[in-house]
């Protein structure tokens, strides 16, 4: 079974600031991570090939410095990883333009995973986009998925129902966070990684005159307001008004 | 010069920092309250490979520098203090000196063993009345036949009920001194091996620590680790890497002393504002990191002078020595900081507060830290 994991290195979220007069994100300093779904995305991956063998490559379009983030991946499991640089300007049209051309460079291929959306933007652009480029079938939001020899199943979220969908190979399939517990490489794993391959493809041997189609005009933090309600009243009073608040906001159903 | 860990030293330490979230944090309050081992957090320890950090790969380990080992003592200290001690003397003061000194026979039997986890690792060499002055020991060992047969006592053990595999020092010529006491590998299924009782202590309380008691102890002569007589050298270089893991175990609790406290201060509303606000709480935070950062560089230090080769008992004491007081003074500045709070049992700053003064007594107190690097410079 070979398997593409599609990886993205976004800022830590958490670790982020807004300031409060801009209003802008300060991510100069913020730590860089590989998206946290699509490491679940990875996991699944080392669990379909531990079931069946073959070989799991990372697919990374970022920044150079990502190379340290592939190699998280190669910790964790995976055996190659190839990494594009950023073009000068970029937008999901240009990303999945260069990562469908690499994946048809790669050539032979059974699954692509992807998170179903990377942490940062959250668009979930990304594999729905490569899948329609290839022209290849699409499972989303797969909470779990049952990888057997002719075909996948998952199960999709729906958020409070699930659809579960069967596929042939080749079949690119997004996960949800829930779908498992990414594993932490060991010490050995940490080592090995070192021999692992990255490999640096060009923008140009994939694709010419890629344009944006849409401008990312301005990115401004949400600053969240608190209403700061306060229940003085004795306990049996406040918890009452609590839950009204509560429930009147939506909160409790 | 280069002040920065390298790109594999980074990653170890990012994957130890977030099991260390994920699996040692949210229970070290819980096992420190009761008093538990964390038998379950040291088998997954072992997956990762961190209970075989020094040992070659074809027993099992990892192979990794002394500056990897400092950086996971400081991460899984930075959570829990107690796995954090249990682990350094695991990795350094049994695994290491048997790699170091031990046989291939004995390499072949212990080392997979303690790298695997399957048998956790202590270190016997103090005595009722003989700590750092090894000079003192009293408990003896005699060669009768194909076995050595040991008496006496061993307190203040790390693991000490726990532990498979013990490092036990004890005099086989008495009339040679300090040149008459030789190393054994123990194992706490040998005939006359008995766990004594286990100390009710201040902190630390997730590490039980107890006498070991040997009665007729049979030890195969194949036990003895080095030579008759070069238990004195073996532990004093032994101990020398074990302060640098005390040392980063220091790192780790001051550096959660300052982490609780910059989250505390942020939040504490007094006089309208967060307390974060006053130049008072601000100079006790920048005074903490300050110290925390040359503590780690001085452990770093000590830990790079190791993988050098050589001697290293003064870098690795100085060590020891700052950054165990940089741990006491951090939490005793991160209790002020939290006020009347910091001193109840519900913000872990109580529970850093009791155990960063075992930094500053175990593997040598700050005095006699003091006295080997005095004892380097005016030789």
């Amino acid at each position: 079974m070979n398997i593409i994991v599609c990886a993205k290195q976004v800022v830590d979220v958490s670790e982020m600031k807004v300031d409060s007069s801009t209003k802008k994100p300060i991510l100069q300093g913020v730590p860089q991570k590989i998206s946290d779904i699509d490491k679940n995305a990875m996991e699944e991956a080392i669990k379909i090939k531990d079931k069946h063998g073959g070989k799991i490559t990372v697919l990374t379009v970022g920044p150079a410095d990502a190379k340290e983030r592939i190699k998280e991946l190669l910790a964790m499991g995976a055996d190659e990883g190839i990494l594009i640089p950023y073009p000068d300007k970029y937008d999901y049209h240009v990303v999945s333009t260069l990562l469908t051309e690499a994946i048809k460079k790669i050539g032979e291929y059974d699954i692509i995973l992807c998170g179903e959306a990377s942490i940062d933007l959250f668009s979930g652009q990304i594999g729905p986009r490569l899948a329609g480029l290839l022209g290849i079938p699409q499972i989303t939001y797969a909470q779990s998925v049952n990888a057997e020899k002719d075909k996948i199943t998952a199960d999709r979220n729906m958020g409070d129902k699930s659809v579960t969908t069967e596929s042939t190979y080749p079949v690119l399939i997004t996960v949800t966070k829930e779908i498992n517990e990414p594993r932490l490489p060991s010490l050995m794993q940490i080592l090995g990684a070192a021999n692992k391959p990255i490999n640096d493809w060009t923008v140009e041997s994939l694709a010419d005159g890629l344009n944006p189609k849409i401008d990312a005009v301005e990115l401004n933090g949400i600053p969240m307001e608190r209403k700061n309600i306060i229940y003085k009243d004795n306990v049996d009073e406040s918890v009452k008004n609590l839950v009204d608040s509560l429930a009147k906001e939506g909160v409790l159903r | 010069m280069k002040l920065e860990l390298n790109d594999q030293q980074k990653m170890i330490q990012k994957m130890v920092r977030e099991f260390a979230e994920k699996e040692v944090g949210p229970i070290a309050a819980e096992l420190d309250e009761k008093g538990e081992y964390p038998t379950e957090t040291l088998e997954k320890m072992a997956k990762l490979g961190l209970l075989g950090i020094f040992i070659p790969t074809e027993y099992g380990g990892a192979a990794l520098d002394t500056i990897s080992y400092a950086t996971v003592i400081e991460e899984i200290s930075r959570k829990c203090a107690s796995t954090g001690v249990i682990t350094s003397v695991h990795n350094s003061l049994v695994s290491y000196p048997i790699m170091k000194y031990g046989t291939e026979e004995q390499k072949k039997k212990y080392l997979p063993i303690l790298a695997k986890g399957e048998k956790i690792g202590a270190f016997a060499g103090t005595e009722p009345n003989a700590g750092s002055d090894l000079g003192a020991m009293q408990t003896t060992a005699k060669l009768k036949g194909n076995k050595y047969i040991i008496n006496g006592d061993k307190t203040f053990i790390t693991s000490g009920p726990k532990a498979g595999i013990i490092i036990v020092f004890a005099v086989t010529d008495k009339s040679a001194g300090a040149k008459g006491i030789s190393t054994f590998i123990v194992e706490n299924t040998m005939k006359g091996f008995k766990v004594g009782s286990i100390f009710d202590k201040m902190g630390i309380n997730a590490n039980l620590v107890s006498e070991l008691i040997f009665e007729e102890m049979e030890v195969p002569k194949e036990n003895l680790l080095g030579k008759e007589g070069d238990g004195f050298k073996i532990a004093l270089n032994t101990l020398d890497g074990g302060r640098i893991g005390i040392a980063a175990q220091a790192v780790g609790i001051a550096q959660a002393a300052l982490d609780e406290s910059i989250e505390y201060s942020k939040q504490r509303q007094q006089f309208g504002r967060p307390i974060a606000k006053f130049q008072a709480i601000q100079w006790m935070i920048a005074e903490m990191a300050t110290s925390i950062e040359a503590a780690r560089y001085l452990l770093y230090n000590a830990a790079y002078a190791k993988d050098k080769g050589g001697r290293f008992s003064k870098e690795a004491a100085m060590a020891k020595l700052f950054a165990s007081e940089t741990a006491m003074n951090a939490a005793i500045k991160a209790v002020q900081i939290h006020g009347g709070y910091g001193y109840t049992k519900e913000y872990t700053v109580e529970r850093l507060f009791r155990d960063a003064k075992i930094t500053e007594i175990y593997e040598g107190t700050s005095e006699v830290q003091k006295m080997v690097i005095a004892g380097s410079l005016l030789r």
